[in-house]
């Protein structure tokens, strides 16, 4: 009955989050198929942040599930649903700045066997998968010529270019990219959108960003949040037309002019 | 070109302590053993502190469980076997480490300090209130074990030299073992959680798994340390397991900058010979002791195994850090 | 135990308590608001007693001691700021461990070369040491009473300080956000040098107020270090009101614990820690 290519990967049911009085989510429904770009737009404030912060584990719901692959993962921790095949990357860079590139890509890759426990092997020369996903993830986007530099000597955006690196290197399936392109300039952005476009053909991704060129670029679905709740959910053309849309963003910096 | 200064300084001390016996000086014979001994007690901290990122100020419980395990049990005047009581001393140190890992392990950061800091003062009067040891006075090591293998005493730890030797085994065997476990895979995911345990969870690591093992395996080694230290003194206090004792160890390891297992070495063997020097020209010693730590912090962050490099780059130009 | 044994106690443990409450609570205010860990802050409180032998010796008077005592310590407290500690605020928390613990070296022997290692006595103004019966045969000493009752005070100045007056607000605002506070106009320097020398104070008058009831000796500063960690550990960082809960809490279990488990009285407060730290992890009052 369901395709597998069209099958939803990972959905979201009522996604709630409380802190106190404040309810920074309310009733937020999700779903991400393998293949497809879902975009996740909304002013400053609009509990994007909080959204992708649920679906990946750094925060608990106060109500509302998460289905992954059929199976409600709402309980699960953020590492567990590292294992099972979701990653995240961040808006503020969060690599480790002390390490190569390459190690900080090979780490990534490393999480994938339990073979980690091994504490009679060398990590350098054992382990060639490891080295070899690494290698490809660092191939992927881009970063061939800075393997070896220390990763807190790269540029802000080649750190960005890392972030996604150390999350293909985990073999994810489903990617939470939060705000990719954040400080990128028009080149690099450029170089962001091909690669986001060649990884939605084999993974599932929630693209959260203010860039307006690249969502209306590379986006199936785009669901708008303001406010916490969402205003609309649809296809590009379907959000650009709204005039709900046009409403919600009247006022804001960057604001709607596609 | 990369004069390779690591290895050939180790060997040179290696061959050093190695061939030290030969020149007969028995009171700095017990000073370098201590040294030794104290030298992988800092080590198993720098793996904690300096790789992982745990700052234990509690460390010295392990090494003071171990010292009570081999008096305890030796009972009366006869030896208990080597083969028993060490691997008994390591193991017992581990598993109470892996025990009060499961306590502390869910704090970070101030709270950690502190919590590994009451734990082992629990450690402390433990021992001290209680009739476990002797008390606030403490136990002898009647009788060093006997480390006769099957029948043959070929190791008589009776005999000054076969202890210092034994020390010297113990030493390269735990400096091996640690230089192993940090160049595996295991020791990657460590220095990993050191540099960004959040992001480490969210590409899938248990991080509390691997920072429980850490601090285990710290622990165990704290505890050949402390098994050496009862051996080798034959007496045994409460004290040894003191915050204070913990604190002093966790100096050696900030001393001799935390960036490797050497650095804690160096630590060590600044520390107690500052110990030496001091206390040998004023009772107040510790006042100059405290002074110069006073000193190291705001001056020399990086410990003294930074010196060198600093010295290099003040000659040579260029930057001291890299 | 009958019922003025219990009420003799239970009088105890509120004494005790409030002490620890008056050191503890600058250990946290330092740490919560400038993020200092302090491991000399004990060696305030062991300053303040000798302070109080030293200056009852010389004055002959209790009451004048501490009223010389307290500015003196609230100087010492601003220059230690100045000085050291203001060094301290960039530096990563093992940095702040190292240097405090020299610190703790230089005070212990500079109070070994100045006062010796003796323990002595500092007796309680004459007009204090009167005693209250308690039924027929006992009675409680009135400068315990005394004791609690100015810890009480202070703690309500320090309350009041905190949440109604221009300095405490500058204060808890400095706590969540430093540079904001700076970008404002006031001097986060002085603020913070302020908070330093009033935890510096308060551990100060702690030990001044305990001299006579515990005597003056060398162990005493790491003693009351270790507890009040604890204190901290329980009521959570930067919680004042958690510092006072912990603190009592710490002062029934230890007085109690002395009473019925006198062998295992020293660790009951760390398994009440232990006991603490499965269920909240970051104390029970954290604001974290």
């Amino acid at each position: 009955m369901s395709d597998p290519q069209c099958k939803a990967l990972l959905t979201a049911v009522n996604l709630t989050k409380r802190f106190g009085g404040l309810a920074a989510n309310q009733g937020v429904n999700l779903s991400l198929e393998r293949g497809k770009l879902h975009a996740l737009l909304g002013p400053n404030g609009a509990g994007k942040s909080t959204c992708i912060n649920m679906l990946s584990g750094d925060l608990p719901l106060s109500e509302g599930r998460i289905l992954y692959e059929g199976h409600d993962i709402s309980r699960l921790t953020a590492h567990q649903r590292s294992r099972i095949g979701i990653g995240r990357s961040y808006q503020r860079t969060n690599i480790f700045p002390q390490f190569t590139v390459f190690e900080n890509c090979r780490l990534a890759a490393q999480s994938r066997q339990q073979r980690a426990w091994k504490i009679f092997s060398s990590a350098a020369v054992d382990f060639a998968p490891e080295k070899e996903r690494a290698m490809a993830a660092i191939e992927e986007t881009g970063l061939r010529d800075r393997c070896s530099r220390q990763a807190g000597t790269l540029s802000h955006g080649e750190q960005r270019q890392l972030e996604i690196a150390m999350v293909l290197a985990t073999q994810a399936q489903v990617l939470l990219l939060d705000e990719p392109l954040a400080g990128m300039g028009s080149e690099e952005s450029a170089k962001m959108v091909e690669l986001l476009r060649r990884l939605r053909a084999s993974h599932a991704i929630l693209l959260v960003e203010h860039d307006m060129d690249a969502v209306f670029s590379v986006a199936d679905t785009i669901t708008v949040m303001v406010n916490g709740v969402v205003l609309e959910s649809g296809s590009p053309l379907q959000i650009r037309a709204s005039a709900d849309v046009q409403r919600a963003y009247l006022g804001h910096e960057g604001s709607f002019h596609v | 070109m990369n004069f390779p200064y690591s290895l050939w300084s180790k060997l040179i001390l290696l061959a050093a302590l190695l061939a030290f016996p030969a020149l007969d000086m028995p009171f700095y014979a017990e000073l370098v053993a201590k040294t030794l001994l104290f030298g992988l007690f800092a080590m198993s901290l720098g793996l904690l502190v300096g790789y992982t990122g745990l700052a234990s100020l509690g460390h010295a419980a392990y090494f003071g469980i171990a010292t009570y395990v081999v008096a305890l049990m030796t009972p009366g005047y006869e030896a208990a076997s080597f083969w028993l009581t060490f691997p008994a001393a390591v193991l017992i140190s581990a598993a109470s480490a892996l025990v009060v890992g499961l306590f502390v392990l869910r704090t970070k950061g101030i709270y950690f300090i502190m919590v590994t800091l009451a734990f082992a003062q629990m450690a402390f009067y433990l021992f001290h209130d209680t009739a476990l040891g002797g008390g606030s006075d403490g136990i002898y090591l009647n009788a060093r074990p006997d480390a006769t293998l099957f029948g043959s005493k070929l190791i008589d730890l009776d005999k000054p030299l076969h202890l210092y030797y034994l020390i010297v085994l113990v030493l390269v065997l735990g400096y091996l073992f640690l230089q192993r476990i940090l160049q595996s895979p295991f020791g990657r995911v460590l220095a990993g959680i050191k540099s960004n345990e959040h992001r480490m969870r969210s590409m899938g690591y248990p991080t509390f798994r691997y920072k429980l093992a850490a601090f285990t395996i710290a622990g165990g080694i704290a505890g050949a340390a402390g098994y050496l230290y009862a051996v080798l003194f034959g007496f045994i206090t409460p004290e040894l397991l003191s915050w204070h004792h913990s604190a002093d160890v966790l100096l050696m390891v900030i001393l001799g900058g935390m960036g490797s297992l050497g650095g804690a070495f160096a630590g060590a063997v600044a520390f107690i010979a500052m110990q030496e020097i001091f206390s040998s020209f004023t009772k107040h010693w510790q006042l100059v002791m405290g002074v110069v730590i006073v000193v190291v912090v705001l001056f020399l962050p990086g410990g003294l195994v930074a010196i060198p490099r600093r010295a290099r780059a003040a000659f040579f130009g260029g930057a001291s850090d890299e | 135990m009958d019922f003025y044994s219990f009420l003799i106690q239970v009088l105890n443990s509120i004494q005790y308590g409030l002490l620890l409450f008056l050191v503890a609570s600058g250990l946290t205010l330092v740490f919560g608001i400038m993020g200092i860990i302090n491991l000399a802050h004990g060696a305030f409180y062991m300053v303040g007693a000798y302070l109080a032998f030293g200056l009852t010796s010389l004055t002959g008077s209790f009451v004048l001691s501490i009223l010389l005592g307290i500015p003196l310590m609230l100087v010492i407290g601003a220059l230690l700021e100045w000085a050291l500690f203001s060094f301290l605020y960039e530096r990563d928390h093992l940095e702040q461990v190292l240097l405090t613990y020299g610190l703790i070296l230089i005070f212990e022997e500079l109070r070994s070369l100045i006062a010796g290692d003796d323990v002595h006595g500092v007796a309680a103004p004459g007009w204090l040491s009167a005693s209250i019966p308690l039924g027929d045969t006992m009675s409680y000493p009135v400068y315990r009473l005394v004791i609690s009752g100015a810890c009480i005070l202070l703690a309500a100045g320090l309350f009041f300080l905190i949440q109604k007056t221009r300095l405490g607000m500058l204060i808890r605002a400095g706590s969540h956000d430093r540079d904001m506070v700076q970008s404002l106009g006031f001097n986060i320097n002085l603020i913070y040098r302020t908070v330093f020398a009033l935890g510096v104070a308060l551990a100060a008058f702690a030990g001044m107020l305990a001299a006579p009831v515990s005597s003056v000796f060398p162990g005493m500063g790491g003693q009351v270090l270790i507890v009040s960690f604890v204190i901290v550990v329980i009521g959570g960082i930067g919680s004042v009101w958690g510092a006072l809960f912990a603190a009592l809490l710490v002062g029934f279990a230890d007085t109690f614990g002395k009473v019925f488990v006198p062998d295992f009285s020293g660790v009951i407060v760390y398994v009440l820690m232990a006991a603490v730290l499965l269920w909240r992890p970051e104390g029970i009052f954290s604001k974290k």
